[in-house]
């Protein structure tokens, strides 16, 4: 589970345009990370004590506790945090395959991607490290009498596939209605549930941010009558350039 | 998944002084307004129907009585969480934090505070879940500002109490299952006491065709020959105390609410302005907007911290109701204000449902009579700080 900037936030950048400036920021549990979540507690309430636990694990410093907080006030039953910052997508998958590599679990469900660097990267990486199968861009995720079904966006249709334990899912928009909000009860109880803080392991990170830009700013409307086919063609070619 | 593009105001980072804890309940109770709020009350204002519905969507999420202890069915949060939870429904709709104040303040809160442990059983847990829901029966007809004057009675039956009056512009009143109503008894002593919808004599009419709270229910209560059961009053209150102790817990909490009215309308407002073009410019860069826009900021910064510190004095049981009466007054004041400045940034757009300006602003206009008027929260503070007692001549 990752942490991000609120989809509202303004971005800055900091001093030479290198990092990204927190100041200000509100965070919030990645939006794919958060229908995973919803998902993993429906599994868990349909399956009679099937499923014992779920667990998020996050990669992050100390200022995300809040949001790993807000996880298991929506119902996980206990967080990991491993204590680093998130360097890039091959650190991460790292970290958390180290984790949990003798944790005994069944299904990891990770967003299709973080809504901040949209990297897409870490579930397959993770799968890797683990050597264990993933399976990318789940739209439902179902178990029926143990056996485990996903269905999957492909070009033109759904393709649906019957998966072996333990594996990777990689989640995108389908697999639950909304993200679960918690109630006032749930972040109550969340202060008693474990958060456990775990040392990072030995990892190299493989990239480096050279320099981060902004969109440029949106330019005005240029409104063309609709008859008036001619100036709209004149324009696209000599002042947009597009054709 | 594009959220709403609300963008909340906190000028002076008075968001270091939450807890996490705070920060994750303002978030939930955040997204549940933008969910299950937002997307109809527009149309259920226009329509003057409350969505009833939402009571129990806020029951199951633990908005009803969030300072009420687990053992009874509430959160066991602090003072401050409930002005967060205030905040944010009432930049929704101040008919919706109208029934959440009503339910926990005025209801839960009484029961909880005055009533037997046996009361406290039987109502407050169907009351946090949403499934019960209260109303609080104080102002009549005739005696709105001077409640100490009621006229509605109980005469001792000896097995029972007869309950007869009428109560007006009761809040939940044709939806309650039960109510709080306060009356004098046979030494012209207020007493507080549970009334049930059922008991023979209690009706509860609504009153139509308001221009303000459109999605919240107002009506009468009326009392003719009710027969009580003696288990039914508060046994642990006597006096117009009473009904004063859930006003502070009442008006607390909208001395938070009213922020969210402010930030909702500021924001609106500061989003046009911006966007929308006169002479060439956006109209946000004309001093005149401008000077409107930075006194709202300016407003607000002042309420958030006036009512964050009152929180904090609250958590401490040091809160008086005289503080509670200023940041009521100045908060709902100073709401109303932005709204008919943010009103007329939006020209013409602003009178229209597509945005909630005109919504909030009538709302307020409830909200500023309601739990003491302006006025009346003036005269609390005059009497306060000069020793002398203008309500009466
Ligand atoms: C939508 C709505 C919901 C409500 N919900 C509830 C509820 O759930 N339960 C409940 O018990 N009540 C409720 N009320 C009633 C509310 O509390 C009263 O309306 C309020 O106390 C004012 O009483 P009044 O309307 O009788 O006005 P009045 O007391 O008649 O006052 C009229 C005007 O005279 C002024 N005034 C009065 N006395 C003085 C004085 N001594 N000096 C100077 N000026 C004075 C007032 O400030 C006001 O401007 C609700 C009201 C509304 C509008």
């Amino acid at each position: 589970m990752s942490t991000v900037p609120d989809t509202t936030t303004k971005i800055r950048f900091a001093g030479d345009g290198t990092a990204f400036d927190v100041t200000g920021v509100q965070w919030i549990i990645n939006p794919w990370d958060e229908l995973s979540l919803t998902r993993a507690l429906q599994l868990k309430e349909e399956s009679n004590g099937a499923i014992e636990k779920v667990t998020v694990i996050s990669v992050g410093l100390k200022e995300t506790e809040p949001v790993i907080r807000k996880a298991l006030a929506i119902g996980a039953d206990e967080a990991i945090r491993i204590d680093t910052a998130p360097l890039d997508a091959y650190f991460v998958a790292k970290q958390i395959a180290g984790s949990i590599k003798d944790d005994g679990f069944d299904i990891v469900l990770c967003g299709i991607d973080s809504s901040d660097y949209n990297g897409s990267l870490v579930g397959g990486m993770l799968a890797e490290f683990l050597g264990i199968p993933s399976v990318s861009s789940i739209s439902a995720l179902n178990i029926e009498n143990g056996e485990v079904s996903v269905n999957r966006e492909i070009d033109g249709g759904k393709e649906v596939l019957s998966v072996e334990l333990p594996f990777v899912a990689i989640i995108q928009k389908g697999v639950a209605l909304e993200p679960r909000i918690p109630s006032m009860r749930g972040i109550m109880m969340a202060r008693k549930k474990p958060l456990n803080v775990k040392a990072p392991v030995e990892a190299d990170s493989l990239t480096e941010m050279i320099s981060f830009e902004q969109l440029p700013a949106k330019a005005a409307c240029k409104m063309v009558e609709e008859d008036n086919v001619k100036e709209l063609v004149d324009l696209l070619h000599s002042e947009a350039k597009v054709i | 998944m594009p959220g709403s593009v609300y963008t909340p105001t906190d000028y002076f980072q008075i968001d270091d002084l939450l807890t996490d804890d705070h920060k994750i309940i303002r978030s939930a109770i955040r997204d549940w307004v933008d969910r299950s709020v937002k997307p109809v009350i527009e149309q259920a204002c226009q329509e003057h129907k409350f969505p009833v519905y939402l009571l129990q969507e806020m029951g199951e999420l633990g908005m009803f009585g969030p300072f009420i202890p687990e053992k009874y069915g509430g959160a066991g949060l602090d003072q401050i969480s409930y002005g967060v939870i205030m905040t944010e429904l009432e930049r929704g709709d101040s008919g919706v934090r109208s029934a959440a104040s009503v339910q926990s303040s005025l209801v839960m809160y009484p029961i909880f505070s005055f009533g037997s442990e046996d009361q406290r059983m039987k109502y407050l847990p169907g009351l946090a879940s949403g499934k019960m829901i209260g109303a609080f029966g104080l102002t009549e007809p005739n005696h709105g500002s001077d409640p100490g004057s009621m006229i509605t009675r109980i005469k001792d039956m000896g097995d029972h109490y007869l309950l007869n009056g009428a109560k007006m512009w009761i809040t939940n009143s044709s939806i309650c299952d039960i109510a709080v109503v306060w009356a004098k008894d046979d030494e012209d002593i207020i007493r507080g006491l549970i009334v049930e919808r059922g008991m023979e004599g209690f009706t509860a009419p609504e009153t139509h065709n308001k221009w303000s709270l459109r999605a919240s229910v107002t009506g009468e209560l009326v009392f003719d020959n009710v027969k009580v059961p003696k288990e039914n009053i508060f046994p642990a209150i006597q006096g117009l105390k009473g009904p004063l102790m859930c006003l502070n817990s009442a008006r607390y909490g909208i001395a938070w609410g009213a922020i969210g009215a402010a930030m909702d309308c500021y924001d609106t407002a500061l989003r046009y302005a911006k966007e929308r073009s006169q002479f060439n410019k956006p109209i946000a860069a004309f001093q005149l907007t401008q000077k409107k826009l930075a006194e709202m900021v300016t407003e607000i910064t002042k309420a958030q911290l006036l009512a964050w510190r009152l929180g904090v004095l609250k958590n401490e049981d040091r809160a008086t109701p005289s503080q509670i009466s200023m940041a009521k007054r100045n908060n709902v004041n100073m709401a109303l204000e932005i709204a008919r400045e943010s009103r007329q940034i939006l020209g013409a757009m602003g009178i229209t449902g597509d945005f909630p300006i005109m919504r909030h602003m009538m709302n307020l206009e409830s909200v500023i009579t309601y739990e003491g008027t302006h006025d009346i929260h003036l005269l609390i503070t005059g009497h306060d700080i000069t020793g002398f007692e203008a309500f009466h001549q």
